[in-house]
This record gives C-alpha cells, structure tokens and sequence, in this order.
C-alpha cells in the first residue's frame, strides 16, 4: 500500500498530470490531438527514445551515466546494414537484429570491462568510447547514407493498423517495432523488480560498499548493464532504419542528451538509487509530445526546443528540490526534551 | 569468565611497510558485552576486519566456539555467526525497510528471483526480535540515523549472530538515542549474544561493558574487568600519557571586559541572559541540548538576532546583524558540527589552513603567493602540532582532533580578541582533547577571551575560569570550578537534585 503521502514525494503523479494537461490543452485549442492519426504518430516517434531510454534509465539507477548508446546503435545498425547488403541476404530480419545486438552486445562490454573492472569513471570512458565508435563509423567504414537490405526494408513496411483522420484525410501507419518496445518494457520490468540482479542494480546505486558487503557481485551487475545498453542499442538501431527504410549513420547522434534528459525529468535520481520505469516512459512521452504536437496549436518547430528545455529545467529542478528538502528535513538537529 | 566465543592471539599483520596490528590478543565469553578501546590509528579497525574475515592476518590464531582458524573470509566469519556492524550501518538508503532487512539473507540464500511475500515475512520476523516498530514499506533514507542502525542490528540477527560487532555505534547518536541502543544491546545479551563495542568514548565504556580490550599502536595495553577501570588510567592505556588534573587559573584577568552582554533575550530560545568577559578568561557555558546554548553562541557571533538586550565590545555598543560583522569586530566561532561546518573535507590541509587569510597571502594582481602559503600553512602545522603526513593531503584523512585544529588555526589566523567554541571535542579523541584544552588555556594566557560551550562536564571543569550554567534559556547559577564537582553541575543544568 502507497500512502498518500508517500505518493506525493514521487515524480510519477506530477510528470502525468503534465502530460494530461498539455493533451487537454492541445486538444482544446486544436481539436487534433486525440484523433487516431496523431496517437499513432506520437508513437511512433517514441518507439526508438523509449527503448533507449530504458537501458539508459537503469545505468543512471546504477549511480552511473552512459551517452555512447546512441554511437553503438549507430556502428552496429550500419555495419550490419552494409554486412547484409554485400552479402545479399534477404532472408528473415530477425537475423539483422541479431547481428546488430551481437555487435551492440561486444561495445557494451567494452564499457562494462573499463567501468567493473577497471573501475574507471563511467561518464568518462563513455565519453571516450562514444567518441571511438562514431570515429570508427566515420572513418574505418566510411560512412554515409546507405539503403537497406530487402528484409529491414520488408520489416519497415510490417505495420499493425492504419489510422485514418477523417476531418483532413490524413493516414499514419502503427509500426509493427512498437512490440519490440513493449516486449522489452515487459522485460525490463520483470528483470528490474523480481530478480535478484534488478534489485542488485538498485542496491549498487544506493551504496555501492553496502551491495559488496551484502554479497552482490557488483562487478558483474556492471557488466551485465553495460551490455544490457549495448544489446538494447543495436536492436534500436535497426528498428530506426527500418522504420526510415535507409540508413543514416547520423540519425542518431545527438539523441542521448535528449534521452538522458527525459530519463531524468522522469524522475531518475541523477545520483543513483531511484528510478522507475512508469517515469521513465512517460517523461520520453512528455519530450515527444513537446517536439511533436505543439505544431497542432501553431507553436513553429524551434519554439518547441525552448519548450522542451524549458521543462527540462522546471522538471529536473523541482526533483533535486524535492530531495533536498527532505534531506533538510532528516538532518535537523533535534531538539531534547528536558 | 563463561567459556570464550571468540579468542584470537598474535595476530599481526602490515600493510606495505606500516605494522597496523603486533601480536594483538583478545578473547570474548559467550554472553559478554566487551569493549575495545584505542585511539584512531591504534589497530581496532583492522583487528575486526581479520575477525570478520576481511583482511588475512600476517601470523596469528584465531578461536571461534572452539574451532581454530589461520584466516577467514567474509561468509566463513558470517556462517560462525559473526556480524559486523559498520559505522555507516552498510544500509542501502534508496530500498525500503523491508529489501534492506531480506536482501542479505537471500543473497546468503542463493536465490536468483526476488519473492515479495518471502522478503516481507523475513523482514517482519527480523524487527519482531527486538520489538522494533517501523514501516516495512518505508524507503530507509527517510529514517533517522537511529533507526538505521536498527535495522543493522535487526539484519545481523537474522543471520544468526552470536558475536556481533559494533563498530562507533555511538558516534551518530543522541544521548537519548545512545540509551535506547544500549537498551538494545542489554535485550540481546540475555538472548546469550556477545558482543563487541568498538568505542573511544570513556563514559560508554564505563556505562555498557563488562569486560574491556585496549589497543595503542597496534598493540595490547591493557585488558580487564572494566569495575576495575578508572578514568585516569583508561587516558593512560589509550595515550600512554600522564595526564594531570588541570584547572585554568588566569594569571590576572586583564582589565576591563571586552564583551559584557545585558539582558539578551531570544524568544523561544534563552532570556534576560547578561555576562562580562575578559581578556584572559576562559568562559564555560554549560547545559543540556536545547538549553539554549547554541543558540546564544550564534547571537554572539550575528547568525541569530536577539529580539532585546544589549551587546558591547570594548565598552562600545554594537549590534552583529551577520557574521561578517563578527567576525570584524575580532569575533570567532567554532562551530559544533565542524565536518560541515568548518571544513572543506576534500580539500587539502594547507589550503583549508589559509582559505581565511588568502588577501594577506595573495599578490596586488591577486595571483596567490604559493611559497608564502606553504610557509604559512608549515607555521600552523607547528605551532598547533597538527599531525599531518604532508599538508597536501586532503583534510578528511585526518582524525577528529586535527581536524579540529585545522578549524582553530584558521580563526587564529585572523586577529581574534574572542574566541567561541562550541562542543571543541566532540568526537575527539582523548589525547587531541587535551591537546586542545592545553591549546585553549594557552590561547587565554596570551590574552585572548574565550568562551566554551560544552555538555562534558569534566572539560568544562578542566578549562574554563568561571562556569555559567544554563537550563532552560536562562543562567541559573555560576561557578567557580576549582570549588564545584561534577555531580554539581549536573544537578544544576538537569534541575533534578
């Protein structure tokens, strides 16, 4: 049982009640926002952030950072993009996504090997190997644009339903990669409170000494994450381009800020400890639909940004307050009673 | 004695070319509270890491219900039902109450899959065994420190503990807090649990152990029936110094007061409270928490405003509206939480030195004059002999009581005509604080006013010149202390004869 209470203390209430204030006002002033094409349109737009933004939310929960999961998204979807096309494969997709999570899986344990094993500081070598494989991508493979092979692109066209907004007569397709984001949610979800390593995750960001001397193995539950991240990129990064039907190898680079950002907003404790995956979504809900649907009300694109960080700014701010002011509140001196 | 649950004898061990332990014994009965004393750096830490399996001794044996050992490691030590529990209380803040009593045990268990329904019922068996009443659902950040200990305590009971270990149990705590814990500690000891109270404090010692263990320099000193204990040789064993009973004489209060408070009264806090102090006095205040004290000190030094009365310095009428207003008129204050109050924990030692004098030691373009703030930093080092390996280290290596020098050279650095100290021991060890006492009469002899305020009686005996106590926001009387006692002053400040 929550308390109430306990239920204000958390982020989760404020972010949805933002989320279905900004819909109501939307809706009210445009009349668009709750038909059928613009739902699935949002939706789209939040199958690649969602996804990773769920890896990046559990490394931050960890009490560390990661922003090279959109540079190993980016190398794994392309090298396996030009793998398949010299090869000429054009069997099933599954394949594609197991070769980009393969390479996306080798990435993430290069972070895991430096951040568990050599202990090193996790914003500083994924700085650093973000900076190796966009490097790699660029001059080792030569990237540019490239199409994609015949199954990604057979995948891109695999949509569940069509939305049809009667008053202008717009259609939008639901992709079928919105289950790959629903499949690792369930995953996640199940990994992060019924297993032992997902409490560990927990445990390691609350007090990292407290977590080995319980007995956990934080070495491995670092490495498990890193790779988890990895994996979880490259399936992205093919999801991307098939939903682009080409791949840009630049598409990418620069969304880790954005998602980082939202993860927080969501709620994520930049420090380490808490996170959930409720907040973590629905803070990438609030950013799409900040960077999406304020065209509706005629708000022009690059107001949209200043939208955006302006929320990022109140949401982020109103968090680290809320933690502050209970710390104040546990550390007053109390008074005897004489 | 009852048989010995835990003997180990001469153990050693060295790290790099430091030998932290020399042939240290100790043995505990089943059922005993023991106590181990030392000063920082005396062994008592990793003495209790060999125990519980952490470090491997050099040499040495270790007896645990009659089964000997050369070395254990961490789960060994805890399947012999041994259990430490740390100064932080190895707690994870972020989980609730619950997860942090189960996680341990489930861990310990192998499990791989969390159960809820399991970790809930763990977790309610383990504070129905000391009848701790706590939301089980509530996250353990928001408890208070007192709290978390017991829910250290309420985990190693779990895993079927027979020695537990304490490590500074005390140090965190109220003294109300510090009578539930040893409540708590008499319940398992008629539960047949021994345990081991790690501590430097002498009054707990006295208070909670039956038989005690001190260490100095990695060495035994002593070991005994603490009935047989008494102050002085308990500062002796810890120090290996002799220590006399000292009062502060002033060699002739120099002329007139520098400070005479009329009447200041804070509502809520103290009332129609007047004093004068002179040069060369040692002024003590005394009286519980909440007395007032505290707040009256932060008057003097302007981060409270009273609502009336009067403050004078050197005759002159003065309001102190803020601290840099104090602290212009020659007005220092050593606050009693100097970890956060005082210092830049991080920081090295040389720069925590001179952070108040960096005009003096900058050049005109305001460069610093690095060869002058080492010098400085040196000078400081000396004259309060600081013990320091190098002035660059960072000022939370040292030990409480350097620290606390490091915090007094910086007000001495400016030109101070008064000087306020707040709690200046706590949490110092015994050679420090006298140390610093003789520091602080040193300090009064050369014509500084000084005010100490203070709940331990015997400091306040040892160093001030006159003593005010204080009860319930007011003076109820004053003192002389070379005619006084201590039962003396603490009837007065409780109000209970």
């Amino acid at each position: 049982m929550i308390s109430m209470g306990r239920m204000t203390k958390r982020s989760e209430p404020y972010i949805l009640a933002a989320i279905v204030v900004l819909s109501l006002l939307i809706q009210a002033r445009s009349g668009q926002f709750f038909s059928g094409n613009n739902l699935v349109d949002l939706a789209r737009s939040l199958i690649v952030p969602a996804l990773f933004s769920i890896g990046c939310m559990m490394v931050i929960v960890s009490g560390g950072i990661d922003v090279s999961f959109t540079a190993i998204a980016s190398l794994a979807m392309y090298v396996t993009d030009r793998l398949l096309l010299a090869s000429q494969y054009s069997g099933n997709v599954i394949l594609a996504y197991a070769i980009s999570a393969g390479l996306g899986l080798l990435m993430g344990a290069l972070n895991g090997f430096l951040i568990g094993f050599l202990r090193l500081p996790t914003f500083v070598v994924t700085l650093g190997t973000s900076s190796l494989f966009t490097g790699l991508m660029f001059g080792a493979f030569s990237a540019s644009a490239s199409d994609v092979p015949p199954s990604i692109a057979r995948h891109g066209k695999e949509i569940l339903f069509t939305a049809t907004n009667p008053k202008l007569g717009l259609t939008s397709n639901m992709p079928s990669q919105i289950l790959i984001l629903i499949a690792v949610l369930l995953f996640a979800f199940f990994l992060l409170r019924y297993t032992m390593l997902g409490r560990g995750i927990y445990a390691v960001g609350g007090d990292e000494t407290a977590a080995e001397r319980a007995g956990f193995n934080v070495r491995g539950i670092k490495m498990f994450l890193y790779c988890f991240v990895g994996v979880l990129a490259g399936i992205t990064g093919i999801a991307r381009i098939s939903m682009m039907s080409y791949a840009d190898p630049s598409t990418m680079l620069g969304m880790e800020m954005t998602v980082i950002a939202a993860v927080v907003l969501g709620g994520t404790r930049v420090t380490g400890g808490v996170g959930t995956l409720v907040g973590t979504i629905s803070g990438v809900a609030l950013m799409t639909i900040l960077s999406n649907s304020l065209i509706l009300i005629g708000i022009p694109t690059y107001w949209s940004r200043v939208f955006t960080g302006a929320v990022i700014i109140v949401g982020t701010g109103v968090t680290a307050h809320q933690i502050r002011s209970t710390r104040r509140r546990h550390t007053q001196p109390q008074k005897a009673t004489v | 004695m009852t048989a010995p649950i835990l003997k180990v004898e001469g153990i050693t061990k060295s790290f790099g070319g430091v030998q932290a332990l020399r042939g240290v014994s100790l043995e505990i009965g089943s059922g005993e509270i023991h106590c181990l004393a030392g000063e920082n750096g005396s062994g008592k830490s990793t003495l209790i890491k060999v125990i519980s399996g952490v470090y491997e001794p050099d040499a040495g044996r270790i007896e645990i219900n009659g089964q000997h050992f050369s070395h254990l490691n961490p789960k060994e030590a805890i399947g012999l039902g041994i259990q430490v529990i740390y100064q932080d209380f190895s707690v994870f803040p972020n989980l609730t109450v619950m997860e942090n009593l189960a996680l341990n045990m489930e861990l310990m268990d192998n499990r791989k899959l969390m159960n809820y329904r399991r970790a809930r019922a763990i977790a309610f068996n383990a504070i129905s065994q000391i009848g701790f009443d706590v939301d089980l659902d509530e996250r353990v950040e928001n408890l208070t420190v007192a709290d978390r200990q017991l829910i250290a305590i309420c985990r190693a009971l779990l895993q079927e503990a027979k020695l537990i270990i304490m490590d500074e149990p005390t140090s965190a705590l109220t003294k109300k807090e510090v009578k539930a814990l040893f409540a708590v500690i008499k319940r398992l000891q008629a539960r047949g649990l021994s345990i081991l109270f790690v501590s430097h404090k002498l009054d707990e010692v006295f208070e909670i152990s039956e038989r005690y263990t001190i260490l100095r320099s990695g060495e035994n000193v002593a070991s005994g029936n603490t009935e047989e204990l008494d102050r002085k040789t308990f500062a002796f064993h810890m120090t290996g110094r002799e220590f006399a009973d000292e009062y502060y004489k002033p060699a002739g209060v120099k002329g007139k007061p520098v400070l005479s408070v009329r009447g200041l009264t804070l509502r809520g806090a103290y009332s129609d409270i007047s004093f004068d102090l002179a040069p060369g006095e040692i002024l003590g205040i005394t009286g519980l928490l909440g007395s007032g004290r505290t707040e009256l000190a932060e008057t003097l030094f302007g981060i409270l405003q009273p609502d009336s009365g009067g403050i004078e310095i050197d005759g002159r009428a003065v309001k102190i509206r803020s601290v840099k207003s104090a602290i212009r008129r020659g007005i220092g204050y050593l606050p009693s939480d100097r970890l956060t109050e005082g210092l830049f924990q991080p920081q090295a030692v040389d720069r925590n030195l001179v952070i108040t004098t960096l005009d003096r030691l900058s050049s005109r373009l305001g460069f610093l004059r690095r060869k002058a703030i080492a010098e400085t930093a040196m000078q400081w080092i000396d004259r309060l002999s600081i013990a320091v390996r190098s002035p660059t280290l960072p000022v939370r290596t040292l030990s409480g009581g350097n620290q606390q020098k490091v915090v007094l050279a910086r007000w001495l650095a400016n030109d101070l005509s008064i000087l306020i100290l707040n709690g200046p021991t706590v949490g110092v060890d015994i050679g420090s604080k006298y140390d610093i006492h003789a520091l602080m009469r040193k300090l009064a002899a050369d014509g500084l006013a000084i005010i100490i305020i203070s709940d331990d009686l015997p400091e306040v005996l040892a160093c001030a010149s006159r003593i005010l106590v204080m009860r319930d926001g007011v003076f109820v009387r004053e003192l002389d202390p070379s005619a006084t006692t201590e039962s003396k002053l603490s009837e007065l400040s409780t109000g209970i004869a």
